[in-house]
C-alpha cells in the first residue's frame, strides 16, 4: 500500500480545518446564492416588459457577465476597484459580489424561462374565471413557474460551490487554500500528502454538493 | 318573451388587417340554447373569446344583462364570473387536484366560504360522477375527465350564461359521449348556453336556435329542424354536406 499521505490529515487540526475551508466556500455561495435567487427573481420578471431602454441596459450587463471569464471579474473587483477607488475590500465580499453578478444574470435567465414556459392558456382560463391579474400570478403562474424553477436554481447553486475554488486566486483561505497550506506545511515529514488531502478535498466537495444534485432530480421527477 | 342576457350589437373584430367581423348581431334570452357551426377559421371561437373579453374588439358592443362586456370596464372581473367559459383542451390548472381547480376561484375570485364551495364542489362532481377523483391531479385523469372536470368549474362560479368551445374536438371518441351528456343535462335543467361544436347529431339535440357562421357573418340561423333538414343557403347546404357520406353508384 503505498503512503497516500492521510496520516497527515490527523496531524494536529488540520481535518478540522479543511472542514472549515469548505464552511468559507459554502459560505460564499449560499449568501451569493440567496443574493442571486432575489435579484435574479425581479430581473427576470422585469425582462418580460416591453421597455427598450430597460432591455438595452440589461442586455449589455448580461452579455457582459456571460463573456468574462468569472476569474476576470474576480480580479477586476478584488484588485482593480481596491487600487482605482483605494478602498479596502476583503476577498470574501469581492467573491460575493462576482458571485452574485453572476448568479442574478444566470438566475433572471431560469426566471425568465420558466415565465415564458406557461402555456398564454393559462393566463386565460384563470382570466375567464374572473380572477384578477396579482391572483393569476399568485395562484396559477407563480406557483408553476417555481416548480420548474426550484430544480434549476438547485444546480446553480452545485455550480457556485464548485466555482468557489477560484476565489483562492483572491487570497481567500477556503477549502482549496487550507489544503495547499497543510501540503506545504508537511512537504518534509510526508512528502506525499498531496495526493491523500485533495483526495479529501474531492470527497469534501462531493459529499456537499451530492445531496443537493439528488434532491434537484427528485423535485424535478415529482412535479413533473 | 324571456329576458335577454347577452346583447351582441354591431360586432367588429380584426387581428391586424385580417377582418374576422365586420358588423355581427346576437342577441341570447335566458334560458336558451344556442349552438354555432360553421367551417373551420370562420370565427367561432373569436366570437366565444370576445363575449368574455379575452379579445380587444374594434367596434360595436357587447352587453351582460346590459352591462358592458370590454377591457375598459372596471368591473370586468366580475361580469367574468358570469360567463362560464369552458375550452377546447381543457385549460385545468396542472399543479392542483380537480377540487382546488374547482374551488379556486369561487374562494379567491367571489370571496365565498369555503366549506361552502367544497360541499357544492363535492356535490358537483358527483353529478358528472368523478366524485373520486376529487384529489386527483389532472394529468392522471383521462380526457373526458378533465373535460367534465373543467366544466364543473366553471359551473361552481354560477355563471349566467356558459360558453363552450368545441370542448369535444381533442377527445377519443369513446369519451364524447360522457361529455355532451353532461351538456345535455345542463340544457335540461334552464341553463343559458353558447355551444360552438362539429358533432352535428348533438347540435341538433340539444339547440333551441342553431346560427351558421361564415365569412365574418351570421349566415343563416334557424330551429335545429329547421337548419338541418332544409338549409336555407347554398353555403349552409355546403357545409352540412361535409358531414355526410355516400358511396356513389354502390347501389346500381
Ligand atoms: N390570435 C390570432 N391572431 C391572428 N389571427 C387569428 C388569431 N386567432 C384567430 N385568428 C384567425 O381568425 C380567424 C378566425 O379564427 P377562429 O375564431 O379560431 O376560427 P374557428 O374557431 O371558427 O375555427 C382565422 O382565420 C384565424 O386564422
Ligand atoms: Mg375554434
Amino acid at each position: 500500500m503505498p503512503d497516500l499521505g492521510f496520516d497527515t490529515l490527523l496531524k494536529g487540526k488540520n481535518f478540522a480545518r479543511l472542514l472549515g475551508g469548505l464552511g468559507v466556500a459554502l459560505k460564499i455561495s449560499l449568501v451569493s446564492v440567496l443574493i442571486s435567487i432575489v435579484l435574479g427573481t425581479v430581473l427576470g420578471v422585469l425582462r418580460q416588459r416591453e421597455n427598450l431602454l430597460l432591455k438595452a441596459v440589461m442586455k449589455l450587463y448580461l452579455e457582459f457577465i456571460r463573456i468574462m471569464p468569472q476569474l476576470v471579474l474576480l480580479f477586476i473587483v478584488y484588485f482593480g476597484t481596491t487600487r482605482s477607488f483605494g478602498w479596502n475590500l476583503p476577498g470574501e465580499t469581492a467573491a460575493v459580489i462576482v458571485f452574485s453578478l453572476w448568479g442574478t444574470a444566470e438566475m433572471s435567465d431560469l426566471v425568465r424561462g420558466a415565465l415564458i414556459s406557461i402555456p398564454v392558456h393559462q393566463y386565460e382560463s384563470a382570466a375567464a374565471l374572473g380572477l384578477r391579474k396579482t391572483q393569476t400570478y399568485l395562484y396559477v403562474i407563480l406557483p408553476q413557474a417555481v416548480r420548474r424553477l426550484i430544480p434549476l436554481s438547485i444546480n446553480l447553486i452545485t455550480r457556485m460551490i464548485k466555482t468557489t475554488s477560484l476565489v483562492v486566486m483572491i487570497g481567500v483561505v477556503e477549502i482549496l487554500k487550507v489544503a495547499q497550506q497543510i501540503i506545504e506545511a508537511n512537504r518534509m515529514s510526508s512528502p506525499n500528502a498531496a495526493f491523500g488531502i485533495y483526495l479529501t478535498v474531492f470527497a469534501m466537495y462531493f459529499l456537499a454538493c451530492w445531496p443537493i444534485s439528488i434532491l434537484a432530480g427528485k423535485l424535478e421527477k415529482r412535479w413533473r | 318573451m324571456p329576458e335577454t342576457i347577452l346583447e351582441i350589437s354591431h360586432l367588429r373584430k380584426l387581428y391586424d388587417d385580417l377582418r374576422v367581423f365586420e358588423d355581427l348581431s346576437l342577441t341570447v334570452h335566458e334560458g336558451e340554447v344556442i349552438v354555432i357551426v360553421g367551417p373551420s377559421g370562420c370565427g367561432k371561437s373569436t366570437l366565444l373569446r370576445c363575449i368574455n373579453a379575452l379579445e380587444d374588439i374594434q367596434g360595436g358592443e357587447i352587453r351582460l344583462r346590459g352591462e358592458p362586456v370590454s377591457k375598459e370596464n372596471r368591473n370586468l372581473q366580475s361580469i367574468r364570473q358570469k360567463i362560464g367559459m369552458v375550452f377546447q383542451n381543457y385549460e385545468l390548472f396542472p399543479h392542483m387536484t380537480v377540487l382546488d381547480n374547482i374551488m379556486l376561484a369561487p374562494v379567491k375570485a367571489q370571496g365565498r366560504k369555503k366549506e361552502e364551495v367544497r360541499e357544492e364542489a363535492l356535490d358537483l362532481l358527483k353529478r358528472v360522477g368523478l366524485e373520486s377523483k376529487a384529489d386527483s391531479y389532472p394529468r392522471q385523469l383521462s380526457g373526458g375527465q378533465k373535460q367534465r372536470t373543467a366544466i364543473v368549474r366553471a359551473l361552481c362560479m354560477h355563471p349566467e350564461i356558459l360558453l363552450f368551445d368545441e370542448v369535444t374536438a381533442a377527445l377519443d371518441p369513446e369519451m364524447v359521449r360522457e361529455v355532451l351528456e353532461v351538456i345535455l343535462d345542463l340544457a335540461n335543467q334552464g341553463k343559458t348556453m353558447l355551444v360552438v361544436t362539429h358533432e352535428m347529431q348533438f347540435a341538433r339535440a340539444i339547440a333551441d336556435r342553431v346560427i351558421f357562421l361564415d365569412e365574418g357573418r351570421i349566415c343563416e340561423e334557424g330551429t335545429p329542424d329547421g337548419f338541418f333538414d332544409e338549409p336555407k343557403t347554398e353555403r349552409a347546404r355546403k357545409f352540412l354536406n361535409t358531414f355526410t357520406f355516400e358511396r356513389k353508384g354502390a347501389k346500381n
